[in-house]
Order: C-alpha cells, then sequence, then structure tokens
C-alpha cells in the first residue's frame, strides 16, 4: 500500500518546527553552497513544496564514523532538522526495529517508492571469496546494493569508503573491497567523499538534490559546490606557505606560530575538500587549524599514499641508499669498462710504429 | 708497410685520447663561444671554422672507442664510423684554418682546451696522408736537410760572419762547457739576421759565456706543426745530443714561436727524458739579464710602442710578463693592444700555416683580426718576437696598406744599448 | 591509472629506478674519463698544476670583456638560466625538502612567489636560447639531435613545475605527477648527454688549468 506522501512543508508543520528554525536551515545550506543569500528563499520555498523523499542508507564495510558524524553536533537544529526534510526508513545505527522486520522495512521501501527513493550507502563493498567478507541477513553486501540501487531515483556514496573504496581497500586490501561506482554503473552516484565527511556536507548535498537535483560533479564525482577547491587553494595558512615559513616539527616555534604544516607532510595541495571554509563542529576548527597536517581523506587511495608525514612530493623509497648502491654499481662497472678502454688503448700504444718522412705522403 | 694509412692514422687517434680529451669531450656544450676567439672565423664568418666542429673527427674516435654508449651506437649501426673520407674533409680545418694559438681554449667555458685537442688531432691525420704538401715538404727538408727552409750551417756561417764584422765581436761556435747555447730559427737566420747580430751585443755586454752549436743551431720543429710526435723528437734530439755533448748548461729559444714550445715544454716529453740542461726563451733570459744589471740601457723609445704575443711564446708558453717588464724598461709609451697578454690575437701564420701555399688567401684574410687591434691602437711601431709573427705582420700591413714598422723586441733593446754601440750602424 | 596512483608510482618505482640511472651512469662516465689517464709531465715546470687547475675551475665562470662583447646573448642568457636553475632548484622549499628526504640536509628556501619569479625568468629564457640556437649559423652547424633533445628535457621540467605551482591545466595530482616524471627523464639522460657537464666541466677546467699552470700560465 503506498502511502501518500507527505510535503515537508507539512511534516515541519506537523512537528512544530519553526518557520525561523527552516529558514535558518535553508540560509545555512544556501551559504555552504556558496550560494548568494538570495537562494535561501528559493530553497525554502523549493523543499515546501517538495514531497519528503524516503531514503534507504545501506552501510556496509564501514566503521559507522559517517553516521555519527551527521548525528553528533553541537548545534542540534542544522543537522537534525535533516531528519524532518528526509524520511529515513532504513538505517543501522538509527532504527529502532532490527533483524527480518527491519529487512522488511527495507524492501517495502522498494516497492512502494520504486524509482523514487533515495538510496545513501556508506562503507566498501568486500567482493573477494564471494563476498563473504560482509553479509546482512545471509546475502552479501554486494547483493544488497544491487538489488537496492537498481530501484533507487539516485545514490549518494557518503564517506570515502564507498566513494573510493576508503580504509578496507588499502593495500593488501584482504577482503577485496571496492567503491558504489565500482559496482553500480546505471544510476546517477553522488559521492561525498571524507573520513568523515563534515555534517553540513552531507546535508547540503542532500539539500542541494532535492532543491536543485543532480548537482554539478567532478571527474570523481564530487559535487563542485562542496569540493571544486583544494584545502590548499582556501587554507588561512596559505601566506605562511607563499612566504617559505614552516613548521618543522609539531612543537616548534613555526608550529606554535601557525606556520604551513607542508614539511609536516600536509595533503592540503592536492585534496578537494570544504574543511578550510566550512571547517567542523559548526565551524569551530579544522585539522590544519589545530596544528596536524590535512590526511587527504576525501581523495582516493590516501590511505595508500605514502606517509602522513611526508610531502607528495617528495620520493617514496629510501633515495640515499639507491644512491650509493647505485654509485658502488657504478664503480664496479666504470672500473670494468675502464679497463677494457684502457686495454684498447695500451694495445693501440703497442701497435704503433716509428713515424717518418716517408709515411707522409707528397710534399711541395 | 710504410706509407701513410688510414688504419695508422685511426690507430694513432686511439694511442693520442686521453683523460683530457674525454674530459673536455663529455663536457662540451655546443655553446659556440669559441667560434668567437678564433680569428679564422671572425675574419670570415664561416661557422666551419668553428673550433669545436674541427675537432669533430677527434670527437667521433673518443665516443665510438671509450664510451659504453658510443660503442654501443657503432655496433648497432646507429652513428657513422669515421672514415677516410672524414679525414680528407677536414684537413683544410684542421691546418689551414688553425694556428694552435689557443685562443679559443682561453674562452672555452666549461673548461675545453681546444688546441690541446687539434695538436692531437694532427697525429692521426698526418700519419693517414692528410696533412697540407707545402707543410710535409718542410718536414722532410727539416728532417734530411736540417732546417725547412733547407739553410744549412754554411748559410748560418756567412751570417756570423757578417754580424762579427758589423760588431767587431766574435761569435763563438762549437765552445764546450759554455753557460749558454743559443738556437736560431731559419727564419731569422735567412729574413731577420740582425737578430744575431744584436744577440752578440747583448751577450758581449753581459758577459754570458755562449755559443752557437754547428751540429744543431735550427729551433724550429716541423714535426710540432705537421704534428708528427715521433719526427718532432727526432728534431728536438739533435738539440739534446749537441747541448749534452756541448756540455752547456742552457739551452737558448730565439725569437720563434712554435720553437718555444718544442723546446721547453714538448721536448723532454717527446724524447721521454728530462734534459741535462735548462731551457730559457731569450725574453726570458734579456730580462734576468736587466734584473741582475748586466744588460745596461739608456734613453727610452719615444715612439708610441705596442706589443704582438706570440701564441707559443705568451699563451701556450708562459712567458708573457717578460716582454711588457723590458718593453717598460725601454720604451716611454708603450700601449697594450685591445685584448692583450694571455687574450691577444694570433697573427694568423703560426702552426704551421704559413708553411702552407694553399692557406695563403685564408691566412691573409685573418690577419684582418690583427689589423683591427692595431687600428684601436694607432701605434707607431709594433713590436714582436717571433720571427715567423714578423713576416706575416709585415705582409699583412702592406697587403691592408698600413705603413706601421715591425720590430723584434730585441732589436729595440739593442738599439737602446749603453755603452756597447758600434762605428758604423745602430743609433745608440 | 589514477592521478594519485601515477603520482604514487613516479614517487616510487620511477623515481628508484631514475636515481639508480644518473648515479651509476655518473660515476660510470667518470671512470671512462679517468681510466684513460695521462702522461707524465717530463719538462720542468714554471708553475704548479694544482693552483693552476683550481683557479681555472673558479676564474672560467667569469668572461672577459672582449669575448662578452662577442656573444654577449650566449653569456647573459646563460647566466640567467643557470641561476634560475639554482634557485629553482635549490631555493624551493618542496624541492629543498627532497633532498632533505635523500641526505637529511636542509637549508633556508626562498619565498615561493620570488621563485616563481625565477622560474619565469628560466622559461623566457631558454624559449630565447631555443630560438637563438636554430638561428645562428655556428650553433645551427653545431647543433644535433642531442641538443635539442636536451633543451626539451631541461625545459620541461620548469614549464610542469611552474604549472603545477600554479595549478593550472590539469588536477593537482596529475601536475605534480607529471612534473616529477619530467625530472625524472632528465635525471635518466643525464649520463648520456652534453647534460654530463654539469659533473664534468670541473674536472675540464681543472686539467685547463693545470696544463696552463705547469707553464704558469693563468688560464
Amino acid at each position: 500500500m503506498k502511502k501518500e506522501g507527505q510535503t515537508i512543508g507539512e511534516v515541519l508543520r506537523q512537528r512544530g518546527i519553526s518557520r525561523r528554525s527552516f529558514l535558518k536551515f535553508c540560509a545555512t545550506t544556501a551559504s555552504i553552497m556558496a550560494l548568494p543569500p538570495t537562494m535561501a528563499p528559493v530553497i525554502a520555498a523549493t523543499l515546501e513544496k517538495t514531497k519528503r523523499p524516503s531514503v534507504i542508507w545501506l552501510s556496509f564495510q564501514e566503521c559507522t564514523g559517517c553516521a555519527e558524524s551527521l548525528t553528533r553536533s553541537h548545534s542540534a537544529t542544522i543537522e537534525d532538522l535533516i531528519f524532518n526534510v528526509i524520511s529515513l526508513d532504513y538505517q543501522h545505527t538509527l532504527q529502532a526495529c532490527a533483524g527480518h522486520f527491519a529487512e522488511h522495512i527495507r524492501e517495502e521501501v522498494i516497492a512502494e517508492h520504486d524509482g523514487e527513493f533515495i538510496l545513501i550507502v556508506d562503507g566498501s563493498i568486500p567482493l573477494k571469496d564471494g563476498g563473504v567478507y560482509s553479509t546482512i541477513a545471509g546475502m552479501t553486501n554486494e547483493q544488497i546494493l544491487k538489488q537496492t540501487a537498481a530501484h533507487a531515483a539516485a545514490v549518494v556514496s557518503v564517506g570515502t569508503c564507498a566513494a573510493y573504496g576508503g580504509i578496507p581497500k588499502a593495500d593488501p586490501n584482504p577482503t577485496g573491497a571496492v567503491s558504489v561506482a565500482d559496482i553500480i554503473k546505471d544510476k546517477p552516484i553522488i559521492n561525498v567523499p571524507g573520513c568523515p565527511p563534515i555534517p553540513v556536507v552531507i546535508t547540503g548535498v542532500l539539500v542541494q538534490y532535492l532543491t536543485f537535483g543532480l548537482p554539478e560533479l567532478d571527474d570523481l564525482g564530487r559535487p563542485k559546490a562542496f569540493y571544486g577547491h583544494s584545502i590548499h587553494d582556501r587554507c588561512y595558512r596559505r601566506p605562511f606557505y607563499d612566504k617559505g615559513l614552516f613548521a618543522e616539527t609539531f612543537d616548534d616555534e613555526g608550529a606554535k606560530k601557525g606556520w604551513c604544516l607542508y614539511k609536516l607532510g600536509c595533503k592540503g595541495p592536492t585534496t578537494f575538500n570544504a574543511c578550510a571554509t566550512t571547517k567542523w563542529n559548526d565551524g569551530t576548527s579544522f585539522p590544519i587549524e589545530s596544528g596536524h597536517p590535512c590526511l587527504g581523506c576525501s581523495e582516493p587511495d590516501f590511505w595508500d599514499a605514502g606517509s602522513f608525514y611526508k610531502s607528495l612530493s617528495t620520493p617514496t623509497g629510501n633515495i640515499a641508499e639507491k644512491a650509493i648502491y647505485a654509485a658502488g654499481a657504478g664503480l664496479l662497472a666504470g672500473a670494468a669498462i675502464g679497463a677494457v678502454h684502457r686495454t684498447k688503448k695500451q694495445a693501440a700504444v703497442r701497435q704503433h710504429r716509428r713515424a717518418t718522412i716517408d709515411d707522409l705522403g707528397e710534399g711541395s | 708497410m710504410n706509407g701513410p694509412s688510414f688504419e695508422r692514422g685511426y690507430n694513432t687517434l686511439k694511442e693520442q685520447i686521453d683523460a683530457p680529451v674525454a674530459a673536455f669531450f663529455s663536457s662540451c656544450v655546443h655553446c659556440g663561444m669559441c667560434a668567437e676567439a678564433c680569428l679564422f672565423y671572425t675574419e670570415t664568418g664561416d661557422p666551419k671554422y668553428t673550433p669545436i666542429h674541427k675537432l669533430e673527427p677527434l670527437r667521433k674516435v673518443w665516443k665510438q672507442e671509450y664510451t659504453f654508449w658510443g660503442k654501443l651506437g657503432k655496433a648497432l649501426g646507429i652513428s657513422k664510423a669515421l672514415s677516410d673520407e672524414d679525414l680528407s674533409d677536414w684537413e683544410t680545418l684542421v691546418y689551414d684554418s688553425c694556428t694552435l694559438c689557443g685562443r679559443c681554449s682561453m674562452v672555452c667555458p666549461v673548461g675545453n682546451d681546444l688546441a690541446y685537442m687539434i695538436r692531437k688531432l694532427r697525429e692521426g691525420m698526418a700519419i693517414s696522408g692528410h696533412a697540407p704538401p707545402g707543410l710535409i715538404g718542410a718536414t722532410k727538408r727539416a728532417v734530411t736537410i736540417g732546417s725547412p727552409m733547407g739553410v744549412k750551417f754554411p748559410a748560418l756561417q756567412a751570417q756570423i760572419r757578417h754580424a762579427e764584422a758589423e760588431t767587431g765581436l766574435t761569435l763563438p761556435v762549437d765552445k764546450a762547457e759554455a753557460d749558454y747555447m743559443l738556437l736560431l730559427s731559419s727564419m731569422e737566420v735567412m729574413n731577420f739576421p740582425e737578430f744575431i747580430g744584436a744577440v752578440a751585443k747583448i751577450f758581449a755586454q753581459a758577459e754570458l759565456n755562449w755559443t752557437i752549436s754547428s751540429e744543431a743551431f735550427e729551433a724550429t720543429n716541423s714535426g710540432i706543426q705537421i704534428g708528427v710526435s715521433d719526427i718532432a723528437a727526432e728534431l728536438v734530439q739533435r738539440i739534446v745530443d749537441a747541448a749534452e755533448n756541448l756540455g752547456v748548461k742552457n739551452v737558448i729559444s730565439p725569437e720563434c714561436g712554435h720553437a718555444y714550445m718544442a723546446i721547453r715544454w714538448e721536448g723532454p716529453n717527446l724524447i721521454g727524458r728530462p734534459y741535462n740542461f735548462k731551457v730559457i726563451h731569450i725574453l726570458e733570459l734579456l730580462e734576468q739579464l736587466h734584473k741582475e744589471g748586466r744588460l745596461k740601457l739608456k734613453d727610452k723609445d719615444v715612439r708610441r710602442l705596442t706589443y704582438h704575443d706570440p701564441c707559443q711564446i705568451g699563451r701556450r708558453g708562459g712567458v708573457l710578463e717578460q716582454p711588457r717588464n723590458l718593453l717598460n724598461a725601454v720604451a716611454a709609451n708603450f700601449v697594450e693592444m685591445p685584448d692583450t697578454a694571455g687574450m691577444n690575437w694570433c697573427c694568423g701564420a703560426g702552426g704551421g700555416v704559413s708553411a702552407n701555399e694553399r692557406a695563403d688567401e685564408l691566412r691573409i684574410r685573418a690577419f684582418k683580426r690583427k689589423k683591427a687591434q692595431l687600428d684601436a691602437v694607432q701605434p707607431d711601431a709594433l713590436v714582436s718576437a717571433c720571427a715567423n709573427c714578423r713576416i706575416q705582420l709585415e705582409e699583412g700591413l702592406e697587403e691592408y696598406h698600413t705603413d706601421i714598422p715591425v720590430v723584434s723586441l730585441t732589436e729595440t733593446i739593442v738599439e737602446h744599448l749603453d755603452g756597447l754601440g758600434s762605428k758604423e750602424g745602430h743609433p745608440s | 591509472m589514477t592521478d594519485v596512483e601515477l603520482l604514487l608510482w613516479v614517487r616510487g618505482p620511477a623515481f628508484d629506478i631514475a636515481t639508480v640511472i644518473l648515479c651509476a651512469g655518473m660515476v660510470i662516465r667518470f671512470m671512462e674519463i679517468f681510466m684513460l689517464g695521462r702522461k707524465a709531465n717530463l719538462a720542468e715546470a714554471r708553475g704548479s698544476e694544482m693552483a693552476g687547475g683550481l683557479g681555472t675551475v673558479f676564474r672560467r665562470t667569469l668572461v672577459d670583456t672582449g669575448t662578452f662583447k662577442r656573444t654577449p646573448f650566449t653569456v647573459v642568457a646563460g647566466w640567467l638560466f643557470h641561476i634560475g636553475l639554482f634557485v629553482i632548484i635549490f631555493l624551493f622549499v618542496p624541492h629543498i625538502l627532497v633532498f632533505e628526504g635523500a641526505t637529511g640536509l636542509s637549508w633556508p628556501g626562498l619565498p615561493s612567489n620570488i621563485v616563481d619569479a625565477f622560474a619565469v625568468i628560466t622559461i623566457v629564457t631558454l624559449l630565447a636560447i631555443l630560438i637563438h640556437r636554430w638561428r645562428d649559423p655556428v650553433l645551427r652547424l653545431l647543433s644535433e639531435f642531442n641538443d635539442y633533445l636536451v633543451w626539451l628535457v631541461t625545459f620541461t621540467p620548469v614549464l610542469t613545475g611552474w604549472l603545477a605551482f600554479h595549478r593550472v591545466g590539469a588536477a593537482p595530482a596529475a601536475l605534480i605527477a607529471v612534473h616529477i616524471l619530467s625530472v625524472e627523464l632528465l635525471m635518466v639522460l643525464f649520463p648520456f648527454t652534453k647534460l654530463s657537464h654539469a659533473f664534468t666541466l670541473w674536472v675540464a677546467r681543472w686539467y685547463n688549468g693545470a696544463i696552463a699552470g705547469y707553464k704558469g700560465v693563468k688560464s
């Protein structure tokens, strides 16, 4: 039986959410999408009329950090409000029910909102050995994903694990972990990477989708509104980078003065996320501001990209050792080659016959 | 088998390549600055006279014989081996358009001594039959007659007698145990015999114990110029034998460029052992005598004088300060050329070029570089210390209708010798 | 291959290979030079070989006035791009980090915008040098494939480095990867081309100065 869906506006009024709170939510969402304040009423108007969508949230090989990030907030209204804007019908950590009944809910949503519901995925999907490393109710993650995604309107891969494979995929990848996009090829996928992603980015992407439809994505499938700039290009410590002032250790004078963390391995230059502008904990801080170099957690293979504490433009191997061995090998090879040349020269000297004027040719 | 052959030439080039040559070719970056140091390029504008280009055959042998990569390239057929045709094509570059002046060696930013390498390349060129006929003829005469110009001792004896008549002095010949044995170049004997009398006067004033050897008076060494060390060694050996037989302490190298290079720097290496005597250039000796107060001068020359450094004596020989000290002692108005001393320009005729008739036109053209220096200085007279340079300078100045007398430094000194003037001849 | 995978490869195995080829190759080159030997000089020395050699090693960096007037472009352009390369390679902090990783030695760098200015000057100068090499008759005669190849592998790192610094043209990781790759190409070609002059010219200058110094001449 298909329930007649309520609009978001109807739900908000039903739950007693004040218009002021709702507008504040729309204004914040507009600003984190880097839209002008005039867009806030547009977002509000659209959301009010939009049918409150059903959302299935599938969790696979994940640490639950993404769900924790979303629900852990100091400012109750912003992230919390999302649960009034969407109908989160299936989510392992937050749902009340369990066991077969929970799975039944999932199947019901699929049937009732075929082609309409949003599928959110966090965690990577193991494929090795038939996918046995993560199963729910006897079904592998791969099976569940394929079965569910086939009926979804769109897929949102929340967290680097779902978006790119994340930590389970790190070398040696014992479970054969892959990303959602590696399996699902026929549905629009929005990647919202991060380890975890910033809470307001998660909610902002959802609101953006509901308001404006599928957002403009970069070549890694990330919404450009939130992932269009690198940390480096928005970092408040950038003037120090440009001036060549770097912290050498975590507690030296430079570190205390808040100098650039490039030498300590900061991946800011190659990491695209909203951390430097939107920050974390309702704008409190972000890793660099707290004195730790960016790990690049919203990028593919960030765990395998060499040490967190070695900059991205340095060689990963032991160059000095290689150079010394090479020089030693060169010395031996050079001695051999040089000996060959020397012998050749000595042979030429031995072949020398004393030259006389008869050896010169015709003179005048 | 006797006679020139490509195989002998190629083998000789392999012999000649040493660590410096390898370092030089490894370092050349094709910057082209050596061209602007070479008077044959500057006065013709023809890029083929670029010094490093002249060395291409030697570079090929180095690359294909003494570098791993070059040997591989040759074996795989990627690079062509050096051919007799290459040597033939390069003959005029190596002999007609190079005097071994070494100015390129002073300019190369990576430090290549190109003249050093040309000298070695000539060893391979000559023994493969690719030396200029004029130079071959001179060399044959040097070996068989004793002088490239065919000057035998009787000719020198005649000049000695003239000098004795003029100066009233007796010139010692074959004096055993003398302190100094004087060598002479054929050019001086034939074209500038005044030098002999001048030297006699100076030595008399200084009370020098000196002699000339009838066995070996010829200072020039065609072997050096054509680039055949075995022949050069034979010619040096004659001097060494004569000097050591007479038991002299020093051998004087006269006003001739490459003669100094031959006897002072190459000689012991050619014959394979140090001498039992020292070698001193006439300019070194004169300066030494002047310092010791044994050379008394008076009445400085008031003409505006400038000095042409013979390349093999100055830049390549190391006698740079002495002529200047002497000129400052004897001249009131000595001015340096622009680009002077170690950077002075070659006259264009050294290194065998003047013995090579085929190169006459090029040689006269190259002289324009020296003329430009003179135009800048506008001297009353041009002083030098090499008879071969003198001939070229005189010939060149005449060709370009420039009236500047060319004088020998030794003779200039003699003109201002105090106390030993002769009745006739030299103004005091 | 993703950008990050390429970047990891160029930072890892590719850099190792390039380092090995550069070091082994240059050592072999030096051995090839030195083992040919030099005959002892039996003539009586007038001056010191060592003093002459060392003197020329330093002195030959400068150009006499007359020669400068005849080759102003070569001298000025040569100075400009060599100084530019020195500043870029040794005084840019991300590069100093590479040296620190390899040798443990570190030194202060210049502000990045100053290095950027030097990079622009270097790029322009290198382009001018290419045009000059093509048009000047002497250089036209002397130049062969290797000269143009060396120009290209020298120019490309400077250009790609500048692009990577300014983050234009492609994703940052890709830009850095291409830049490091171009440097590796330069490293690999070092022992086999005239690039080796960076190491061998000190030897060549020394020999030149030694030969002259023996005779008492300052070359």
